[in-house]
């Protein structure tokens, strides 16, 4: 394959002066999911909303499947086929859960959004069942898969997933990255934010470790996995 | 005070309170989408009125060159905004259609037809066409550019807005006062009331209007994408809608329920170019009262809003808008008390 | 030009110019008129630009000046000057009570209800038989200095400029002090403000009052100058007005003031003008143009004119004198050491359905250094504000040296030692690094508005100061002390943020996630100065996430999951409790 489908080339990201992302680069092949790890404050959830187009990039470029896509809207890049699922799952907590799902289709054809919606509740039995909650009701795990879903809804071709893993218990959480793989099987790369480092080094093939704004280690997982220093910093307790 | 005096205070304050309650539902609306309190509406309130009742007299409105000129300002802002961020051969056609073409054919049509005695019907359709491209364009020139600005700079920005098109009002319609002729003379007595075919088509407008929008947010998917842009603005990003269009649209409904109410009230009351901030006020008054955020509430508070102007404008006329304003008082302290610690939920 | 050049110059321009022949009286007139808009405007910008609190409704409190002056030298027979006094008593008076209300509204709340109060206020003007209703009152006396009436513009002149300079310096002194901080600090929220001892409601209220008295005062001259009141220079209109020139003049700058109403009085004279001979009739077009610059100023330079005028006065940032009598200190360890100082018991908070800290309780010894750790959303930051009264609890107590101050507000347990940090940091980014952490020092302070008005506070100041400077040395950022706080990096604004804890001489310190975003050596020098502080008798409960920092300092460890303690022991057994490891860890380890 001649081009990534995502790549991200020396970019900065700036909160008023102070610059929150410093000349980071990283790139996601078809099919392959990648991971940034780092602790609290390092710019991982600024990099996936500045690459989704919610900020503004102080330098640096972005390519999406061929495309220049650094100085366009987040509606544009949806439809090029990047979707986010932010660390705060911004759901429409009011509505429910079934039009949440209508709304992630937004952007495809209605027939399309209506055999999505049928996969999505395939690969999501709950949401099905809770069609008619409002999404606001919903247990932590549930709004996660929720969130999943409605990014699925866009038909995406590379997924963000910032912290999917944040506040759920820990038998949830196996779940989700259980869906992680099958969503790599089935086609969808996927670019991994996460604090719980051990499971995002599992599941993915490629790692970034990001501290105060720059990405400080990169490698294949399984080595970094087994690195000293990052067994020390962001694998807890040994 | 006996009986029908209390009815007829009743029925006053309701038909009042209809179009209050239009208007308090716009706001609501607006603010939802765009953060924006919407103060101008009144002012479009009135503008509506005034285009109403001079078509009504065969005069050309001065609606039409207030459209142009706004149409003509966001034509610049489109095509500045576009060339710097490179774009313009991508948005020159689309900004000609929508800031040149329709407001143009909105005034030549205007032009053709004025004086031609086309019928009420006719010219309410065509007020309704007017006014209604007013809201999205004021949106384009005045909010989308501060458009992620703090709720106070996006209000400071509506005052300003209200300034402006008071004294462009005052341009464009005259210091004279107007007021169209009645639709209909139809008087029906019900009971003890008799109820005036004015006030019987502000009932049915404004009920058939707030279903209609009720069904608009509740089945199409552009309603639903204007609900979900005002439950989460992020998340509505995230999914592909287009917040400057939702944006667009809310003010495109609040131009058409704000022309709505001009056309029902032109009738009933003698109109100057500067009444519509005090009518726009007391929707507001409602729409606060139901805390910006819920439509059947204010529908409510509007019913009661026009029910307690009207009981005041008979008890004691002198104190009837400090009444209504000093109703807001309360409520706002009550809201404020029930809103603490938002500041730092994380 | 530095600034005392800048005002000195000031100062002598508005001398000299009636004095200069040849100065049209109109010219006259109209400075006049920017005198007394200024004087409104000014306490507009103190009340929006620096306390945070648009009001639309300033005009009614000149409305109250002029008319109980009105009213007082008509029909009573008063002299102008016996007035005065009660014009500004019923001006400040109305704001009281009007306060009262306003400053407890909230965010956008707060000037829609200005709108509502200035619009019922005019219409009551405008109705009441006493004060002549629409048609108001006239044959209002002029001033009178010594017999000599004051007709004469160029007379008024003074008194009007005299006014407004005295306004102002006496403004200034006030920002620059300790009820100044206080001021600056809530506009950006009330959290960090009270959680250093600061009643937010009541220093709210004093810049309120103190808006309204400019105002009033302005009114007081007004009926004099004009001779005749009515009701519309003081409605919803003249109201925004008043606004426009803050916004233009630069919403957070008292000489600003002066900037924007000189403008926007000479944009409406210079429209009086034009209009008429552009269209051949009086037509107020006035509107449009406020309207559409007023717009336009949002888009392009929200901050007003001001900051770029002031490039050309560059002030210089406060420093602390050489030397100073120390604050008092507390005295560590001073109650009784038998019991820990600060106990949890069953602590837990309900938010709607989700229980986001379930009965919680552990305790934190004197001279002991305790960390709360746990995953993200395990609870840790909402049991920070239960303990400092941010957040109130649903069932439990917390004691503090043995006294309950669940229930209590921030400031309440700010002043019995308790200081904090925040997660996000909350320093004034405008403010130096001296400022922000002077601000720690409030409750040490004593001096009040008139004394910091009249320059009494400085002794008072300069030991507040001095302390801050000495705090600011103890964490190593004296180099940094004079910059503006935004100016650092994220790690060493959370360094202040220690620094004005510190300030406050507390007995426990509270820190959330202070190590967050420092590097290897910073947060080695972190850790030495909380042992230094646990040398010294202090007591530190923390949040963090870095293990090796949290392992190397504490005494004691709490972790909480899903809001439920886990476990609790010494930093030994919690590297190996099989709880912990599965809480981090995950079913996916």
């Amino acid at each position: 394959m001649s081009e990534p489908l995502l790549e991200i080339a020396s970019v900065a990201v700036a909160y008023g002066k102070v610059r929150a992302v410093r000349g980071v680069s990283l790139s996601v092949g078809g099919g392959e999911i990648v991971t940034v790890i780092g602790a609290n404050g390092a710019g991982k959830s600024t990099l996936l909303n500045a690459t989704m187009g919610a900020l503004p990039l102080a330098e640096g470029a972005i390519r999406f499947a061929g495309h220049d896509v650094g100085r366009l809207g987040v509606e544009e890049r949806v439809a090029l086929g990047l979707c986010l699922v932010p660390e705060r799952r911004e759901l429409f907590s009011t509505m429910t859960v079934e039009d949440n799902l209508v709304l992630g289709g937004f952007r495809v054809p209605r027939a399309v959004a209506r055999d999505t919606m049928a996969e999505v509740y395939d690969r999501f039995p709950r949401l099905k069942e809770r069609r008619d909650q409002l999404a606001g009701t919903m247990s932590g795990g549930e709004r996660q898969m929720l969130a999943m879903g409605r990014a699925l809804m866009s038909r995406p071709k590379l997924l963000m997933l910032d912290e999917p893993s944040l506040g759920l218990a820990p038998r949830i959480v196996a779940d989700i990255f259980r869906i992680v793989a099958d969503l790599r099987a089935s086609g969808v790369s996927i670019l991994l934010v996460e604090q719980n480092a051990r499971a995002a080094l599992a599941a993915a093939d490629h790692a970034h470790v990001m501290e105060l704004g720059e990405a400080i280690v990169s490698g294949p997982a399984a080595e970094l996995a087994r690195d000293d220093r990052i067994i020390r910093s962001y694998l807890g307790f040994h | 005070m006996d009986g029908t005096i209390l009815l007829f205070l009743l029925q006053d304050g309701i038909t009042n309170g209809a179009i209050y309650a239009l208007l308090g539902i716009a706001l609501v609306l607006v603010f939802a989408v765009t953060r924006v309190i919407f103060i101008p509406q009144g002012e479009l309130v009135a503008f509506g009125a005034l285009t109403y009742a001079l078509l009504e007299a065969g005069k050309v409105p001065g609606t039409v060159w207030l459209l142009a000129g706004f149409g003509l300002l966001a034509f610049v802002f489109d095509v500045v905004a576009a060339a710097r961020e490179r774009a313009l051969a991508r948005r020159l056609a689309k900004a000609v259609l929508i800031d040149l073409a329709i407001p143009g054919a909105l005034v030549a049509a205007t032009l053709a037809v004025a004086g031609r005695e086309l019928g009420s019907g006719a010219h309410f359709a065509l007020t309704l066409a007017l006014i209604t491209p007013l809201g999205p364009l004021l949106y384009r020139v005045a909010f989308q550019p501060i458009a992620g600005a703090s709720i106070l700079t996006l209000m400071i920005t509506a005052v300003g807005v209200h300034l402006a098109l008071v004294g462009l009002g005052l341009v464009f319609f005259g210091a004279e006062g107007l007021r169209a002729p009645a639709v209909s003379d139809l008087m029906v007595t019900i009971g003890p009331m008799l109820v005036t075919g004015q006030s019987l088509a502000v009932y049915a407008v404004a009920t058939v209007a707030i279903v209609a929008l009720w069904l608009f947010f509740d089945r199409a998917l552009w309603g639903k994408a204007l609900r979900a842009t005002a439950v989460n603005r992020l998340g509505a990003r995230l999914v592909g809608i287009r917040t400057g269009f939702a944006g667009s649209l809310a003010f495109a409904l609040a131009a058409l329920v704000a022309a709505l109410s001009g056309v029902l009230i032109a009738p009933m009351t003698t109109i100057y170019y500067d009444t519509g901030f005090l009518i726009g006020l007391k929707g507001f008054v409602a729409a606060i009262i139901a805390g910006l955020a819920s439509y059947p509430l204010t529908a409510l508070a509007a019913l009661g809003v026009g029910i307690v102007e009207a009981l005041a404008s008979f008890f004691a006329s002198d104190m009837k808008e400090i009444i209504v304003f000093m109703l807001i008082i309360p409520v706002l302290l009550w809201r404020s008390l029930k809103h603490t610690h938002v500041e730092e939920e994380d | 030009m530095n600034p005392r050049r800048a005002f000195l110059l000031l100062v002598v321009v508005l001398v000299l110019v009636p004095l200069v022949p040849g100065v049209p009286i109109f010219w006259i007139t109209l400075l006049g008129n920017v005198g007394l808009a200024a004087l409104v405007a000014m306490g507009l910008v103190l009340l929006t630009g620096v306390g945070g609190m648009t009001s639309f409704g300033q005009a009614a409190f000149c409305g109250f000046g002029a008319y109980a002056t009105a009213v007082l030298t008509t029909a009573w027979g008063w002299s102008p000057w016996a007035a005065l006094p009660v014009s500004l008593a019923v001006s400040g008076g109305a704001a009281v009570v009007l306060g009262l209300i306003t400053v407890r509204l909230s965010g956008h709340f707060l000037p829609l209800g200005t709108m509502a109060w200035g619009l019922s206020l005019y219409y009551l003007f405008g109705k009441l038989d006493l004060l002549g209703r629409h048609d108001g009152l006239s044959g209002i006396p002029p001033l009178e200095i010594a017999g000599h009436a004051l007709t004469d513009p160029r007379a008024v002149h003074y008194v009007i400029w005299i006014a407004v300079i005295a306004a102002g310096v006496l403004t200034t002194h006030l920002l620059d002090s300790r009820i100044g901080r206080a001021i600056r600090a809530l506009r950006k929220g009330q959290i960090a403000a009270e959680a250093f001892g600061i009643d937010a409601a009541r220093t709210k209220l004093i810049v309120f009052v103190w808006a309204a008295l400019l105002a009033g005062l302005s009114g007081w001259l007004y009926a004099h100058v004009q001779r005749t009141v009515t009701p519309a220079p003081f409605g919803l209109n003249a109201g925004i007005e008043y606004l426009f020139m803050a916004v233009v003049g630069g919403s957070g700058q008292i000489w600003g003031a002066i900037v924007g109403a000189g403008l926007v009085t000479l944009m409406k004279e210079a429209l009086q003008r034009i209009v008429p001979a552009l269209f051949g009739n009086a037509m107020q077009l006035e509107g449009v143009v406020f309207g559409i610059v007023l717009v336009a100023l949002l888009q392009v330079a929200r901050e007003g004119l001001w900051p770029h005028l002031a490039r050309f006065v560059p002030g210089r940032p406060r420093t602390a004198p050489a030397e100073a009598a120390p604050l008092a200190r507390r005295m560590l360890g001073a109650g009784d050491t038998s019991r820990p100082l600060l106990v949890l018991e069953a602590a837990r908070k309900q938010f709607g359905g989700l229980i986001a800290v379930n009965d919680v309780s552990f305790k934190v010894g004197r001279g002991e250094i305790v960390a709360l750790i746990g995953p993200n959303g395990a609870g840790k930051s909402t049991t920070f504000n239960l303990i400092t009264g941010v957040a109130s609890l649903t069932s439990g107590t917390v004691k503090f040296d043995g006294a309950v101050i669940s229930g209590t507000s921030p400031q309440v347990i700010a002043g019995r030692g308790v200081a904090r940090t925040f997660q996000h940091v909350k320093l004034e980014p405008e403010m130096t690094v001296l400022e922000n952490v002077a601000m720690g020092a409030h409750l040490r302070g004593r001096s009040g508005v008139l004394a910091s008005m009249l320059r009494l506070d400085r002794r008072d100041e300069g030991r507040i100061l001095k302390e801050a400077a000495t705090q600011i040395e103890r964490v190593g950022l004296t180099e940094h002390m004079t910059k503006p706080a935004g100016s650092l990096a994220l790690g060493q604004q959370r360094v202040v943020e220690i620094a004005r804890a510190l300030a406050m001489d507390p007995e426990l310190l509270l820190l959330d996630e202070p190590a967050a975003g420092l590097r290897h050596f910073e947060k080695e020098a972190l850790a030495d100065l909380l042992k230094r502080l646990r040398a010294e008798g202090m007591s530190v409960l923390l949040v963090e996430h870095d293990m090796g920092f949290v392992m190397g300092i504490t005494d004691h460890i709490v972790v909480l999951d899903f809001g439920t303690k886990i476990a609790e022991g010494p930093p030994e057994t919690i590297k190996t409790h099989p709880a912990v490891l599965e809480a981090y860890l995950g079913g996916a380890a």
